[in-house]
């Protein structure tokens, strides 16, 4: 294990912002940290950095009980990554190496391969600030890793990024684990959950489930149909139809229900009914979102 | 009639344009889904649209009249919840809406009503006597609605509204902007889950600080070329790498544990021997084509 928490704490004054938090992250993990902002990550985050201290609870990385005595082995990329925006991208590079303690020979050589891997070697001299909102992202993980970490802990790396540079980071990510880095990620977005080896789910301070994408899946103990109309609402539609929860997943709705052929035959009966014509109507395997949703609605 | 008319809208901070030519309209009492990474312009065209900064060139029409000229007698009859809306964290949530209802100079006898109403439409009975700042954030965000509707606006501007909110009170909070709208109040809304827009009347792409597309949602998917189709897989990432350059292959991403390929014509067969499903596209599928096609255009 290269992360081990137990049951961590932590409260801003009379706010609890994590209650009791355990997880483990084992080498060659991509481990994801899903849930909205407010939820208590970034604060998990800072304790596994060790900018926090837990008040509460026991945590070892890298075998240290001090995560910043492992320092030299631990890559962090808040998400406030404070580059110097009147310095170009090699400046940068150049400062976060020496910070690291790296020797300016091997600060030149490491700087170059990873601006090569981050694709930001085109634009070595032009200025942070100029620079988009996913390259700065892609900037600030390049310096994450001038001192060759073998564990990454990323805070959002992806929070308001474009789609197309959300995909870029993620490959990035996925590149760095196939040469041996082990990853710790947070992020608000669902589909980047699925793509982590495992997941955690914190929703208001608690960790609600903790596990692969698949097995949270499996675990799901209802079943989803995924329904296409030309409505904004179903739910107001499918009163008295056995089904537990109507939730809009982009241009569709899921239907949470028990019996899906009688909960399907119902709700063709009840859009009938109301006049809205069906485009498709199908089971579905539960997503990671559906058994989120379903968690975090039964938190009172 | 139109709500709003943005004309050429455009807005410099020294050298840097922050928003770029901007045209667009919404018809009164429909939803405008304003999206686009951190950045691109959207907080900016709303502040602009709000009489809150001046445009450096171009012009906003609000509600019949000229923004820049008759501000003050516009500004009653919109709303603006902003990303930063303050709350009293030390008031509670009654106390807030009375504070706002005060602001908004509304005469006690209409204040209450006004405020029950309010407490009803954004779920917040039960609450009244909670502090601000003992809300999660869900419940903070529907209080923040509730404060900016209270003086009823025609016209109401969200800004990132479900950011910090988790997957049950998101869809929450989109079931409120629909009855608001149903009930007659244009809505502009901004978010970067593009899967939120999915139900909006017509949608506006936002990249670098231009209006890159705009149109209802099924006129955007139609601007995807070829057709849509998702292959599920374990490892989704390995599978994007063998499939990406394949010929007949116009665009592919990953999306969570599924693989959505865009499919030219003549090659349908292929795509469906591998175990492709025919999909209707997501919005977040035709912004990953607009923005690699925006950059790869700007490249050249």
């Amino acid at each position: 294990m290269l992360i081990e928490a137990e049951s961590l704490s932590f409260s801003f004054g009379n706010r609890r912002v994590l209650r009791e938090v355990s997880l483990g992250v084992r080498e060659g993990e991509i481990f994801g940290l899903v849930g909205p902002d407010g939820a208590g990550k970034t604060t998990l985050v800072r304790i596994l950095a060790g900018v926090l201290r837990p008040e509460q609870g026991r945590l070892s990385v890298l075998g240290s009980g001090a995560p910043e005595k492992v320092r030299g082995r631990l890559g962090t990329v808040p998400q406030a990554f404070t580059l110097y925006g009147d310095l170009t991208v090699w400046e940068n590079i150049r400062l976060f190496g020496a910070l690291y303690g790296a020797a300016p020979g091997e600060v030149e050589e490491r700087g170059r391969e990873i601006l090569t891997f981050t694709n930001l070697l085109a634009f070595s001299d032009r200025l942070a600030d100029a620079l988009s909102g996913g390259m700065k992202r892609k900037l600030a993980l390049a310096a994450g890793l001038m001192h060759s970490p073998s564990l990454l802990i990323l805070d959002e790396p992806t929070t308001g990024v474009d789609p197309v540079s959300r995909r870029e980071i993620w490959r990035l990510l996925y590149d760095l684990n196939r040469r041996g880095i082990t990853i710790f990620v947070t992020t608000p977005y669902m589909d980047e959950a699925e793509l982590c080896t495992r997941t955690g789910f914190l929703h208001e301070g608690r960790l609600l489930a903790c596990d692969s994408p698949k097995a949270i899946c499996r675990a799901f103990p209802r079943h989803v149909l995924e329904v296409r109309a030309q409505a904004r609402n179903l739910r107001p539609l499918l009163a008295g139809v056995p089904v537990r929860e109507v939730n809009a997943f982009g241009s569709a709705f899921h239907l949470v229900v028990d019996d899906p052929v009688e909960a399907r035959r119902q709700v063709e009966q009840a859009l009938d009914r109301a006049g809205v014509s069906v485009l498709s109507l199908r089971e579905i395997p539960p997503s990671l979102e559906d058994a989120f949703v379903e968690m975090a609605r039964e938190v009172p | 009639m139109n709500a709003v008319v943005a004309r050429d809208l455009t807005r410099r901070f020294g050298s840097f344009t922050a928003v770029d030519h901007v045209c667009f309209s919404i018809p009164q009492g429909s939803v405008y889904g304003f999206l686009g990474p951190n950045g691109s312009g959207k907080t900016t065209t709303i502040r602009m649209l709000t009489g809150i900064l001046e445009p450096t060139a171009g012009s906003a029409v609000i509600l019949g009249l000229d923004i820049a000229g008759d501000r003050d007698a516009v500004k009653s009859r919109l709303g603006y919840m902003s990303q930063r809306f303050s709350l009293y964290d030390d008031l509670t949530v009654s106390e807030n809406l009375e504070f706002y209802a005060g602001m908004f100079s509304l005469p006690r006898s209409v204040a209450r009503g006004r405020i029950e109403e309010v407490v009803g439409m954004a779920g917040l009975s039960g609450r009244t006597r909670d502090l601000a700042g003992s809300l999660s954030g869900g419940i903070r965000q529907r209080l923040a609605l509730g404060c900016a509707i209270l003086h009823r606006p025609e016209l109401l501007f969200l800004d990132e509204p479900t950011s910090g909110v988790d997957p049950v009170s998101r869809r929450r909070f989109w079931d409120i902007i629909y009855e608001l709208a149903a009930g007659g109040t244009t809505i502009m809304v901004t978010t970067h889950f593009m899967d939120e827009a999915e139900h909006c009347d017509a949608i506006g792409f936002m990249f670098d600080g231009r209006l890159i597309a705009s149109g209802t949602p099924r006129e955007l998917k139609e601007l995807l070329p070829g057709s849509s189709w998702e292959l599920l897989s374990d490892h989704p990432m390995d599978l994007l790498e063998k499939l990406e350059r394949r010929p007949g292959i116009v665009d592919a991403s990953v999306h969570g544990r599924a693989l959505h390929l865009q499919v030219e014509s003549g090659w349908e067969d292929e795509v469906a021997s591998m175990g492709a499903n025919r999909i209707v596209p997501s919005l977040e599928d035709v912004f990953v084509h607009l923005v690699r096609k925006h950059r790869k255009e700007r490249n050249s």
